[in-house]
């Protein structure tokens, strides 16, 4: 029964990143109609400016949670401006290929830089230990990234489905121009939309810090799965993609403690299944 | 993805002409090409890809389907024939024949799922069945993991050809790619290929004018798989190695850098592209990390400023300065 429930944790730990690393992809999606290939490696960007900030400045993990999403974000807002911005008006596969180009740049320089091997991470002082429940050992880290995912997730779906940015945003998604006629400046959202699903990856990374080693290739082969969630929940959904990262997530776990040889290709024999039952995915619509 | 610019500029006889001139000067060169001292290895591994491009650019360039998860057809059929002429000992033209019908049926199972959605959730969903493949072959005992099935047999082909001899090789495999080269295009000018533009350029109404969209992009699918399949297979024969790299997402992505860099929809565009590639990974071997960031500028650069790829520039090039 340990096991059982430390695959569980494990599960829910795996689906907040799910969760936090799709919502972004589709917040992006949804208002720039391009799947950032990008994120993955901007999810390892995330966990590097944590490491610097740590071992070069000293700066620890909390102001880390703050400051290296502003960071990877700029990042992001100055690769939109200067190279996206150009592909609007083109076919969408164009962005998928620009950002998968960025990401072999971004991975390859830093692996050129750190080689492949992990650096660690402390876990924070005020986060180390656990708890002990009685049927299981709660590190307490892993209980602070659940919730704190959580509370990230359910922020954002509050701003985007409640509140008046939210709305601006949404009206954009379903037509730009009659938005902008109405004295919204678009190109600027689109710049901060950017600029915050990849912050969102960013403090993802950051998260993942203390639990997986900083790795160079710790987006690369993450983001084809969070792909495969992004298909399986539709992009359609704020709310869609928070519940489908956790519940993917579970399943892993689940699959990880019943029939580990499976625990690598679930998600995507899912994602067939869906595809087989209802193609636009559990959450979306067909466009 | 259309290169709209390209098409408009053909007039049909004379292009027909034209491109069997082009195509018999290739032929030519490649011929030759291991007498003035281009070695024959280099030569057979840029012939290989440059058939998987072409494959692939049956699908990207005229059925506007960008797959990002090609490299599975290409080592399904590597890992099947390398098991059928080592495993089963098989000679080289069954081996080959079965890896590339392995390809054909992966891509018949594939194509059929994929086709459901469009555009970018096609990109994603062959990307993720690939990755599936990916671990499948990483924990099937078959493909020995990480070490890859090793010293295949070359053997004999027809039981008369012998295949270890280098040269002898070679020009087997230069004429199973220009059959492969003169079946493609053959395809692309037929009905079947003018419809798969059709569809390209506007789905709605060549579903209006009562074409079945889904089986045309169905078949193009499948005919690109067993193609890449057949580059696939042909190179475990002759590289005696099928292993892991060639079902790696990186191979799905180098596929589409060269046939983006050569001129998506293009006749020789993939063959150029894969040369270029293939030579620069050659060149820049020594340096690691260096070819993976300089692939990432390639496609940052093919993207934002050269959409119409080395061969689309030149002939659009060509085109202006005849007025």
């Amino acid at each position: 029964m340990q096991a059982l429930y430390g695959q569980l944790l494990i599960g829910l730990i795996n689906g907040a990143f799910y969760a936090m690393l799709s919502l972004g992809l589709a917040v992006i999606f949804g208002l720039l109609n391009i799947i950032n290939f990008t994120h993955g490696a901007q999810y390892m960007m995330g966990a590097f400016c944590a490491w610097f900030l740590l071992t070069k400045a000293g700066i620890g993990y909390w102001w880390a949670l703050l400051l290296t999403p502003i960071a990877v974000g700029a990042f992001g807002a100055l690769i939109e401006r200067t190279m996206l911005a150009r592909l609007y008006k083109l076919d969408h596969l164009y962005g998928l290929l620009l950002t998968f180009g960025l990401a072999l740049i971004v991975q390859g320089l830093f692996r050129n830089e750190f080689g492949s091997s992990g650096l660690p991470y402390q876990i924070p002082p005020e986060l180390s230990g656990g708890l002990d429940l009685g049927f299981m050992f709660l590190p307490k880290y892993r209980a602070w990234v659940i919730v704190a995912s959580l509370i990230v997730c359910v922020s954002t779906w509050y701003v985007i489905e409640r509140t008046k940015l939210g709305r601006y945003l949404r009206a954009a998604t379903e037509n730009p121009a009659l938005v902008q006629a109405f004295g919204i400046n678009v190109p600027r959202m689109v710049t901060l939309t950017y600029a915050f699903g990849v912050g969102l990856a960013a403090l993802a990374g950051v998260m993942a810090a203390p639990i997986y080693q900083v790795n160079p290739l710790m987006g690369a082969d993450l983001i084809i799965v969070v792909f495969a969630v992004v298909v399986i929940g539709g992009m359609g959904s704020i709310m869609g993609s928070i519940l489908t990262g956790f519940g993917l997530g579970v399943v892993e776990g689940l699959t990880k403690y019943f029939y580990p040889e499976a625990s690598n290709t679930v998600i995507f024999v899912i994602m067939v299944i869906v595809l087989l039952i209802k193609p636009a995915g559990l959450f979306g619509r067909e466009r | 993805m259309a290169t709209a610019a390209a098409l408009a500029a053909m007039p049909p006889r004379d292009t027909h002409r034209r491109m069997l001139i082009a195509t018999v000067i290739m032929a030519a060169l490649f011929a030759v090409a291991p007498f003035v001292g281009i070695y024959p290895v280099f030569l057979m591994k840029a012939l290989c890809f440059a058939l998987f491009a072409c494959a692939f650019n049956l699908l990207l360039g005229y059925g506007g389907l960008l797959s990002f998860g090609h490299a599975m057809f290409l080592g399904t059929a590597g890992y099947v024939s390398a098991y059928a002429a080592k495993g089963w000992g098989l000679p080289p033209e069954l081996a080959i024949l079965l890896g590339t019908a392995a390809a054909a049926l992966l891509g018949v199972v594939v194509g059929a799922l994929a086709i459901r959605r469009q555009g970018i959730y096609f990109a994603m969903i062959t990307l993720a069945i690939a990755q599936m493949m990916y671990f499948f072959y990483l924990q099937t005992p078959f493909t020995h993991g990480e070490d890859g099935i090793q010293a295949v047999p070359r053997g004999k082909l027809f039981g008369v050809i012998d295949l270890t001899d280098t040269l002898t090789i070679y020009y087997v495999v230069l004429a199973i790619f220009l059959i492969a080269f003169v079946f493609i295009y053959r395809v692309i000018h037929s009905p079947f290929g003018q419809v798969l533009k059709a569809i390209r350029e506007n789905e709605p109404r060549a579903i209006s004018l009562g074409y079945d969209a889904d089986r045309y992009k169905l078949l193009a699918f499948v005919l690109s798989a067993t193609l890449a399949g057949l580059a696939g297979a042909v190179k475990a024969i002759v590289f005696q190695l099928a292993s892991l790299t060639d079902v790696h997402w990186s191979m799905s992505g180098e596929v589409v850098l060269m046939v983006l860099l050569g001129g998506m929809g293009t006749i020789f565009g993939p063959v150029v592209g894969a040369f270029v590639i293939i030579a620069l990974e050659n060149y820049l071997s020594p340096y690691g990390q260096w070819v993976t960031i300089i692939t990432g500028v390639i496609f940052v650069i093919c993207v934002l400023a050269f959409r119409r790829g080395i061969v689309g520039e030149v002939s659009a090039w060509w085109e202006r300065r005849r007025g």
